[in-house]
């Protein structure tokens, strides 16, 4: 008998949400679009001196990013579970959990990706100094896996409920406090002169602990909504 | 089938006039040592050399922290029994115990802030402890929101059971990183923890309304989950029987 | 071990004749009745009961399927068949009773139950934005057996529906839709067909296909569950359970 790939299994489903992705060229770029204007605004209503702009800049910038982030998860399963498509994955011989890994792979590399390279950009309208700069990339890097990981289980676990985005930023936003602490404080200690490798080591952990844990209960969740 | 004794009570039938019976018990022991705790705190434990009068409210600040807490870890028990036995009762007494840990955790907020200000001058402090409160105040609130939001019970019984599963595994991770945050932005590194240099009648105090506390938890917990039985299983025929017999 | 009928010669599928190697898609090698080695139903369903919110749908459901018979269930709107065929397929829970595949549990089976069945259900499960080749080949990867462009376009054009495998599957009709997703039927590989209204949009020409599919794939010695309120026009002769 011929056993099935996981493998395979994993690499077809992140090759086809790539696809569907590009074919609907809009969506990545609202998340995108999101963290641009939200990044924007704080200075508008804050002023514009330089050292004011400085010191908010990590926690301004990384508390966007996260919001870009939730706004977009709502789509997460969303679209598969109206078609059916998630019936039929979850019908697959493949581990649910891997199914859930290949989705929230294909996800962050659809709008987290491109938060992470938004931000160098925006880090310059704040005036961060160049290593501030790499350091909030570099945590970006590590959260926004994170953050997709973490959200996929609260996407799951109110898809189809009434109420959905906002019951959705209320479950997942206590559970993003950890990252959100770990990377703004990583560029914090950066721009104070202080190493910031502790704070992306526990951020790595973090990821670790999500990558690990955030599918088996995301893919637990999506058993649940379609019983 | 199991035939153990006490699976019996598992059955909502069974259950429902033990509930009924413990309740009283617990009251009157939740209102004896709440009366004892509230005299030991407000006028047995000597008076404080640095906050004065005001640091009694920490009688019932810090015991409601201590039950919010342990109501997290109760419920997600409760909770993950029912998701993995398909229990129905099992997940009814986590639903009962989520508004009291709720309650627990708003007093615990509003007890920290009335403390801060006359101590400290304000009334809100971001130290890791009240932090973390309000965290999981917020999770509370969503594990009510999602059981509440899902039409199906027991469909909202599991999402909200893999919710408190998953929150419960959170509160220390949060807990640690609201820590580490503290000590990065050394201005907030007050404590509202007392030094273990505690009068003894001050823990005494706290302890006896602890106690008083989860009395009190068990008995709204039992009473609450006697509600929901008869709402859930409104359909069958000794809930129906009930009814009719407490309506007379 | 008795099973279903010989398969016909003149069915679509398979592609190559008697005595060819089949470039073996899917977890099972090319199965019958004759190499059957089970003296007990493939497919059985013991005192199944179903609670969807406050209503009991089905209590005390059983039966069995040997290789080459075929269940159809039918019943009124919101009378359990498609909540029946979702126990069967694992996405949902019996209150009480148990399916088994071989005589072991499904529970315990887990993947290796999963790996045989076939999942039509009512919902299409095609991605507008992708073309039907894309969907066919995409949803086969993701069950852990990825389709090569030949075998898609061989498995679509079984359907009738080759033609048009390079167009968005947003611009085809209910009925082109519905045939593109039984195209998955074409592939074969796998002993339990579980459909939830296949003839749903379907002209004529198009159900004389599907029966012909099914009658194949009962010959071969596999099994089928299917939830229909028009007879399926297939020649195999079939069980019949009504639901209340």
């Amino acid at each position: 008998m011929n056993r099935p790939s996981v493998a395979a299994a994993f690499a077809g489903l992140v090759h086809r949400d790539l696809l569907l992705a590009a074919r609907r060229k809009s969506e990545p770029l609202f998340a995108l679009g999101f963290f641009v204007i939200v990044a924007s605004l704080f200075p508008l209503g804050l002023g514009p001196e330089p050292e004011l702009l400085r010191r908010i800049a990590p926690g301004v910038l990384w508390v966007a990013a996260l919001l870009a982030a939730m706004l977009s998860l709502g789509r997460l399963f969303a679209a598969d579970y109206e078609d059916g498509t998630l019936e039929a994955i979850a019908v697959a011989p493949v581990p649910l959990a891997v199914a859930v890994l290949a989705k929230v792979a294909a996800h962050w590399l659809v709008t987290g990706v491109p938060l992470v390279l938004a931000s160098p950009v925006l880090a310059l309208q704040y005036g961060l100094p160049a290593e501030a700069i790499a350091v909030l990339a570099a945590s970006l890097l590590l959260g926004t896996p994170v953050l997709s990981f973490v959200g996929a289980i609260g996407a799951a676990l109110t898809l189809g409920v009434r109420g959905g985005g906002v019951l959705l930023a209320l479950l997942v936003l206590p559970l993003y406090v950890p990252p959100l602490v770990f990377g703004a404080g990583a560029v914090d200690a950066r721009l104070a002169g202080l190493p910031a490798g502790a704070n992306l080591s526990l951020l790595g952990a973090c990821l670790a602990l999500a990558a690990g844990l955030a599918p088996v209960a995301a893919a637990a969740a999506v058993r649940i909504a379609l019983e | 089938m199991r035939r153990l004794r006490w699976f019996r009570y598992a059955s909502p039938q069974t259950f429902y006039p033990l509930a009924g019976r413990l309740v009283p018990v617990f009251a009157v022991l939740a209102a004896v040592s709440g009366a004892i705790g509230l005299y030991l705190g407000f006028f047995v434990a000597p008076t404080d050399a640095q906050q004065g009068e005001a640091y009694r409210i920490i009688f019932v600040h810090v015991p409601a922290s201590w039950m919010s807490m342990v109501l997290s870890r109760v419920m997600a028990f409760w909770a993950g029994v029912g998701l993995v036995f398909n229990t129905r009762l099992s997940s009814m007494m986590a639903h009962a115990l989520a508004p009291t840990g709720a309650m627990f955790t708003f007093l615990s907020l509003w007890t920290g802030a009335l403390w801060g200000r006359p101590t400290w001058g304000t009334y809100w402090v971001w130290d890791a402890r009240l932090t973390s409160e309000l965290i999981l105040f917020f999770l509370y609130i969503g594990y009510m929101a999602l059981a509440a939001a899902i039409d199906d019970p027991r469909r909202g019984d599991r999402a909200s059971a893999v919710l408190a599963l998953v929150g419960v595994v959170n509160v220390p991770i949060i807990y640690f990183s609201v820590q580490w945050w503290n000590t990065l932005h050394q201005g907030a590194s007050v404590s509202l923890t007392r030094a273990p240099t505690m009068a003894a009648t001050m823990l005494a105090g706290m302890l006896v309304m602890t106690f008083a506390f989860w009395m009190y938890s068990i008995a709204v917990a039992l009473s609450r989950v006697r509600a929901i039985l008869l709402e859930r299983e409104a359909h069958t025929d000794w809930a129906r029987a009930v009814a009719r017999a407490e309506a007379a | 071990m008795q099973g279903g009928r010989i398969a016909s010669a003149q069915t679509a599928w398979p592609r190559s004749g008697p005595g060819e190697e089949v470039a073996t898609w899917g977890p099972s090698e090319r199965f019958s009745p004759h190499n059957s080695t089970f003296s007990f139903p493939m497919l059985d369903a013991d005192r199944l009961e179903c609670v969807r919110g406050r209503r009991r749908l089905f209590a005390e459901l059983s039966f069995a399927l040997a290789p080459g018979e075929c269940l159809w269930v039918q019943g009124p709107n919101g009378s359990g068949k498609t909540s029946l065929l979702r126990i069967l397929a694992g996405l949902a829970r019996p209150e009480r009773g148990e399916v088994r595949w071989n005589g072991t549990p499904v529970g315990e089976l887990g993947e290796e139950y999963r790996a045989e069945l076939l999942w039509c259900g009512h919902a299409l499960a095609l991605k507008e934005d992708l073309s039907p080749e894309e969907n066919l080949r995409a949803w086969s990867a993701v069950g852990g057996y990825p389709l090569g462009r030949e075998q898609a376009l061989s498995a679509l054009d079984a359907l009738g529906v080759a033609q048009l495998a390079e167009l968005p599957v947003r611009a085809l009709s209910q009925g082109q839709k519905r045939r593109v997703a039984l195209a998955r039927l074409a592939l074969g590989g796998r002993r339990l067909w579980l459909l939830d209204e296949p003839l749903t949009s379907l002209d004529a020409r198009a159900s004389e296909t599907l029966g012909a599919l099914l009658d194949a794939h009962l010959g071969a010695g596999g099994v089928a569950v299917l939830a229909s309120h028009q007879p399926v026009p297939a020649r195999a002769p079939m069980r019949v359970h009504a639901l209340a």
